[in-house]
Parts: structure tokens; C-alpha cells; sequence
């Protein structure tokens, strides 16, 4: 039985990278609850994207069980997954995370072309895409730039509203900062922080940068939550 | 909204997208021009004699007979006595008939004997008759009428004296009876335009003081006693024959097939076109196929445009698939983008072939003969630009086929 409070779960799972070098990771146990804001920290190599690529369910748990929203992942056929992280997973990357061709408001909107029902709760997605950047602090008339020409700092408040649009339960950013100066760094997370409250979701970062350790729930290392193998298996 | 994406992320890479469509667009602007071309060369070629309905000659092959008759390629083995000629010219269902007597040349040009009725009846390019561009047809015995080639190549003007000479290639000349060209045709894109057209009755005339291929010695009749003798032919090489209904046809060919007193062969002009197109036809088989080649190439260089576009879109390929996109979408948005690059280019294509046709129209024609008309595309034009788009997409499956694959094995966290 799943705890339903819980939005995500990893039990006992493994996984090891194919190839003679092989990368391998082991999960005892990862629960986040709903609505918690958790913060990942871990150096380079650590595992974090192998987790972030289980948790997505673009890879696929050698052993073990990952559940999201109380699904099991590894339950889902390759194209059923792609729907599920569209519809429950909203994700911000550290940088180049917009296509940078593409208007604004398009931007915003990609998620819900492959998640109807995240589309559906919406009942104007350009009015919530605009109200998204609003709250965001982009100026008015950004959503028809093109988001190649924004600053980084404003290229990342879009990927906020990206993640964001359609109340996903579950927000996973990986390293948003990093690409941030000091100042700006602060304001996007206070404003990420506060639509993620708003909006009831789940925030896990990824980061190794413990300076921000204060402002979550939880902090987590990624050396307490895994083991790491490498080499030939 | 994928759709738009697609095109924005066209719009983003404009050069090489435009250069790539510029590729496909002269392909196949080459394609279809070569196209064009055959078909006209065809249909000119077809055209180059019209309204004859069979060509009498010495028995020898149907191709044969055509080329020397009506394209100057060539010589008769034989010729068609004067007397076979006027028994075909008797018979009930000949409507009319037009000799043709070749075998001498001026320069580089065939010289022709023929009646004035040649003139009236020689038609080509369905059913268009010679007409002069300058002066008249022959009045005089020494009166010649030369085409538009041979007007313009040897700069000839009316009242500019010719001197015909014996045979092919000789250096003898009938330096003694010299013509004067009293006409000169307008451009007919036929054989014609490389012809000296001359009187028969000339013909029998410049050979009065010949005998065995060579001039008798210390013999040369006046120019004007020549204008008073009756010069009656003993041989013609061939004769152009109309006939008085299309279904008497065949009757009056195989009757002068079977003529007892001397093998002769009796053609019908369009089949024997026909058969010799068919000899031509290997080559323009070959340009087909270069052309081809051409367009299969542009398409090859559109792969490789999109292959090697695909290393710096991974970011591009990760976001969408980080969004919820399956790798499948990755695939329909790179076939989709060749699709788009390939109607592109034919519809270019075909604009610019629109844009050559209309300025190198009268020059071909001048030049050439050629005729090239300016008409919608054709069903199988249509076709070949639809094919150029249904390529493009097969080609590019092959990047899209990598794209998936590595849109797989990078999934959304693809970091370069």
C-alpha cells in the first residue's frame, strides 16, 4: 500500500548504465510527500541525473520500484510514460531549457500538447500562461517574444511557468540557479517557492550548492539516499 | 501548434534551410526543363513534317528513307526514275505529289531540287506552311531559296550569287551555272532551315555538261540556252504524297510497295518518326536519368543538412521529449520538416523553370527551333514534384531514424 499523502516513492531501486565503464545506482529508500519542498544536494557524478532520468521514467529500474503520484512507472508502456511525466512531472532545467525559436507564450504552453489533462484543468491556458509570467515578474507583452531573446534570468522565470502551467504534482529542478547571479538567483526561487505554494505542488531540487539548504523543507544528500558503483559489472 | 514550432525552427536555421531548398529547387527546376525539353524536341521532331501522308523512295528502310528525305542525314542507294514517279503521280488516289531531288550541296548545306508546289505543300509543326522572309520563291531557272540557317550562317542576302557544288563533300563546283538567291524562308526549327532549295528543272540543268560524276571536257552551256531546253528529269531521289482520303492510305502503300517495275517503299511519315524517336529515345532515356540523378543528390544533400543539424538540435529533441514528447513526435517533426524543405523546393523549382521558360523561350526557339510552350503542369510534372516530397520524406528517416534513437538514449537530460 502507497501512503496516499506521498508524491513520490523509490524503493530498493537499482540501475546500472550499459557499457563496459558501466555507471551504478542503488536507492534504498526516497519518499517526498505533497506540497514538500526538498532540496538534492550532491557533487558531479554523484547519480543525480540517473535519479532525476528514473523519476522522469525515460530510464527504466534495473530492480526495485519507483512510483509517482502512486503509479508505478515501470508499469507503463515507453509511450504511456511520456504522458505520465507530461502530466504529472513539471521540470526546469539548468540552462537552454526553452527553444529558443519559439514565442514565449508557446514555450509555456508545449507541456499541455502532451497532457490533455493538464490541459483540461485549465480553462484558458494563454490567460494562465500570461498570469504565470505575471506572477513571475516578466514584463507585460512577453508572451509573444521570442525566448531566445530574453535575459537568462527571464528565460528561467518562463521555464517556471512552463513547469508550473496546469498545476503539475510534482516540480523537478535541476540545478535552476546555477546560471543565475546572486541577486536574481534569490528573487527566482523566492517566486518559485511562492507558485509552488500556491499551487499546492511538489518541489524536489537538485543542486550542490548548500547556501539554499535553509529555505527548503528538507534537504537531502544524495550520498544518504544512494550508492554508487563503477566500472565493469 | 507542433506544426508551428516546426516552421519556427525552420525559420531559426534559415540559410541552411534555404540553401538546401535552393538545391532541391534548381534540381528540380532541371528536372522538369529537361523535361520540357524532351517533350518539345519530341513534339518538334514529330513536327517536322505534317500533312504528308506517305514519302516514296528507292527500296531501302523506312528510317532510312526518312532521314534522307526529310532530315538531309544521309544518302539514297537508289533513286526513283522519273517514269515510276509519274505512274504514282497518276494513280486515282494521289491528291497531289512533290519531288525531291538531292545529292549536290553549297558549303556545309544540302541543295534540294523540288517544284513549286513544295512550298504550298511541305508543312510542319501541324500544319504550318514555309513562308518567306525575304523575297520570292523561284521564278528564275538559276533562282534558289535558301533557309533560315543557311541565311544566317553564311550571311546571305537576296540577289547574293550561290554556287552549287557536285555531290557531297566535293570540291567540284558548278562554277559555270551560278544561282542567285531570289528568297529566303523564315525560321522553321525544320531541316529546312539548313537547306538551298533549288528547281528541278535546275537540277537536270547545272548536269547537262556532266557525265560520270565529272564535268565533259571543253563543255559548258550557256546559262541561257539551259533556260530554253526542255529539261525533263530522268531520276528523283524522292517524293512527298498526298493522297485523296485518309483510307486510301494504306491501299496506295502497299500498291507501291508492290510496284512491279521497281522496288520502292512507300512510308508513312509518323510511323516512321515514330521509329526513329525510338532510336533517339536511348538518349533521352540517359538525360532522364541524369536529371535524375540530380534531384536523388539535392534530396542526399538534404540528409545530410538535417544529419548534420541533428548534434546541435539534441537540446532542442531533449526539451521536447522532457515535455511529454514521445520519440516518435522527434521523428514526424524531422520527416515533417523534410517534407516541408522538399515541397519547398519543387514549388520553387517550378517557379523558376516558369521564370527560365519565359525568358529562354524565344532564344531556344531562334537558336534551336525549339519551341517550348508555356503551359500548366502537366499530370506527370505534378506528379514528379509530389515524388520530389514523398523522396524527400523517405530520405530523411534516415537522419529522423537517428534523431530517434538518440532522443531515446539522451532522453530529457542531455547536456552538450
Amino acid at each position: 500500500m502507497t501512503d496516499p499523502t506521498e508524491i513520490l516513492r523509490l524503493k530498493d531501486v537499482t540501475y546500472n548504465w550499459p557499457g563496459s565503464a558501466s555507471f551504478g545506482l542503488h536507492v534504498p529508500d526516497l519518499t517526498l510527500a505533497r506540497s514538500e519542498t526538498v532540496l538534492l544536494l550532491g557533487e558531479s557524478g554523484s547519480g543525480k541525473s540517473t535519479l532525476l532520468s528514473l523519476i522522469c521514467g525515460t530510464i527504466i529500474a534495473g530492480s526495485g520500484r519507483v512510483s509517482v503520484a502512486r503509479t508505478d512507472i515501470a508499469k507503463l508502456s515507453a509511450g504511456q510514460r511520456d504522458r505520465f511525466r507530461a502530466e504529472q512531472i513539471g521540470l526546469i532545467f539548468q540552462q537552454f531549457n526553452l527553444l529558443p525559436f519559439a514565442s514565449v507564450q508557446d514555450n509555456i504552453l508545449l507541456p499541455l500538447r502532451f497532457a490533455p489533462e493538464r490541459h483540461n484543468r485549465l480553462n484558458d491556458p494563454k490567460q494562465e500562461a500570461t498570469r504565470l509570467c505575471h506572477d513571475l515578474g516578466l514584463p507585460d507583452g512577453v508572451m509573444s517574444s521570442k525566448a531566445g531573446n530574453l535575459s537568462v534570468g527571464q528565460q528561467q522565470r518562463v521555464a517556471a511557468a512552463r513547469a508550473l502551467i496546469g498545476m503539475p504534482p510534482l516540480i523537478i529542478a535541476d540545478e535552476p540557479t546555477s546560471s543565475l547571479d546572486a541577486a536574481t538567483q534569490a528573487t527566482f526561487l523566492e517566486l518559485l517557492f511562492a507558485q509552488s505554494r500556491a499551487h499546492g505542488t511538489t518541489l524536489l531540487m537538485v543542486s550542490h550548492d548548500a547556501r539554499l539548504s535553509s529555505q527548503f523543507d528538507r534537504v537531502i544528500h544524495m550520498a544518504d539516499i544512494a550508492q554508487t558503483t563503477r566500472g565493469a559489472t | 501548434m507542433i506544426f508551428r514550432l516546426a516552421f519556427a525552427s525552420l525559420v531559426a536555421r534559415a540559410l541552411t534551410v534555404g540553401m538546401t531548398i535552393l538545391a532541391i529547387a534548381l534540381s528540380v527546376a532541371l528536372f522538369l526543363g529537361v523535361e520540357k525539353i524532351r517533350t518539345g524536341a519530341k513534339a518538334s521532331f514529330a513536327d517536322t513534317i505534317s500533312g504528308t501522308d506517305l514519302i516514296v523512295g528507292a527500296r531501302s528502310g523506312s528510317v532510312q528513307l526518312l532521314l534522307y528525305s526529310v532530315f538531309r542525314i544521309g544518302n539514297a542507294t537508289h533513286n526513283l526514275t522519273w517514269e515510276s514517279y509519274q505512274d504514282i503521280e497518276n494513280r486515282p488516289e494521289v491528291d497531289w505529289i512533290v519531288p525531291i531531288s538531292l545529292g549536290d550541296s553549297h558549303r556545309q548545306f544540302r541543295v534540294m531540287g523540288t517544284t513549286q508546289a513544295f512550298f504550298e505543300r511541305y508543312k510542319y509543326r501541324s500544319g504550318q506552311s514555309l513562308s518567306i522572309r525575304e523575297g520570292a520563291i523561284m521564278n528564275d531557272l538559276f533562282d534558289a531559296v535558301i533557309g533560315a540557317d543557311v541565311a544566317a550562317k553564311l550571311g546571305y542576302k537576296v540577289g547574293d550569287p550561290i554556287v552549287v557544288a557536285h555531290g557531297l563533300a566535293s570540291f567540284t563546283e558548278h562554277d559555270g551555272q551560278p544561282f542567285r538567291v531570289s528568297g529566303i524562308l523564315e525560321k522553321t526549327g525544320t531541316p529546312v532551315d539548313r537547306t538551298v532549295i533549288v528547281g528541278l528543272r535546275a537540277i537536270e540543268a547545272i548536269h547537262v555538261d556532266w557525265q560520270g560524276g565529272g564535268q565533259i571536257q571543253g563543255q559548258s552551256t550557256p546559262a541561257e540556252t539551259l533556260r530554253q531546253m526542255e529539261l525533263k528529269p530522268y531520276a528523283v531521289t524522292a517524293a512527298l504524297v498526298g493522297v485523296k482520303g485518309r483510307l486510301k492510305v494504306f491501299g496506295l502503300q502497299r500498291a507501291i510497295n508492290e510496284y512491279a517495275e521497281e522496288p520502292l517503299l512507300a512510308i508513312l511519315p509518323g510511323v516512321a518518326l515514330q521509329e526513329l524517336w525510338q532510336i533517339v529515345g536511348i538518349a533521352e532515356t540517359a538525360l532522364i536519368g541524369v536529371s535524375a540523378m540530380v534531384v536523388i543528390t539535392a534530396l542526399i544533400g538534404m540528409m545530410a543538412t538535417i544529419f548534420s543539424s541533428l548534434n546541435e538540435r539534441r537540446r532542442e529533441m531533449a526539451i521536447f521529449r522532457a515535455m511529454g514528447a514521445r520519440p516518435r513526435v522527434i521523428l514526424g517533426l524531422l520527416v515533417f520538416e523534410a517534407s516541408v524543405m522538399a515541397a519547398l523546393g519543387a514549388l520553387l523549382g517550378l517557379v523558376l523553370l516558369y521564370v527560365g521558360l519565359s525568358i529562354g523561350q524565344p532564344m531556344i526557339d531562334s537558336a534551336f527551333g525549339l519551341w517550348l510552350p508555356i503551359e500548366p503542369p502537366t499530370l506527370r510534372e505534378v506528379r514528379v514534384l509530389l515524388g520530389v516530397v514523398v523522396a524527400g520524406a523517405i530520405v530523411s528517416m534516415v537522419p529522423a531514424l537517428r534523431a530517434y534513437r538518440m532522443s531515446l538514449a539522451d532522453g530529457m537530460m542531455v547536456r552538450i
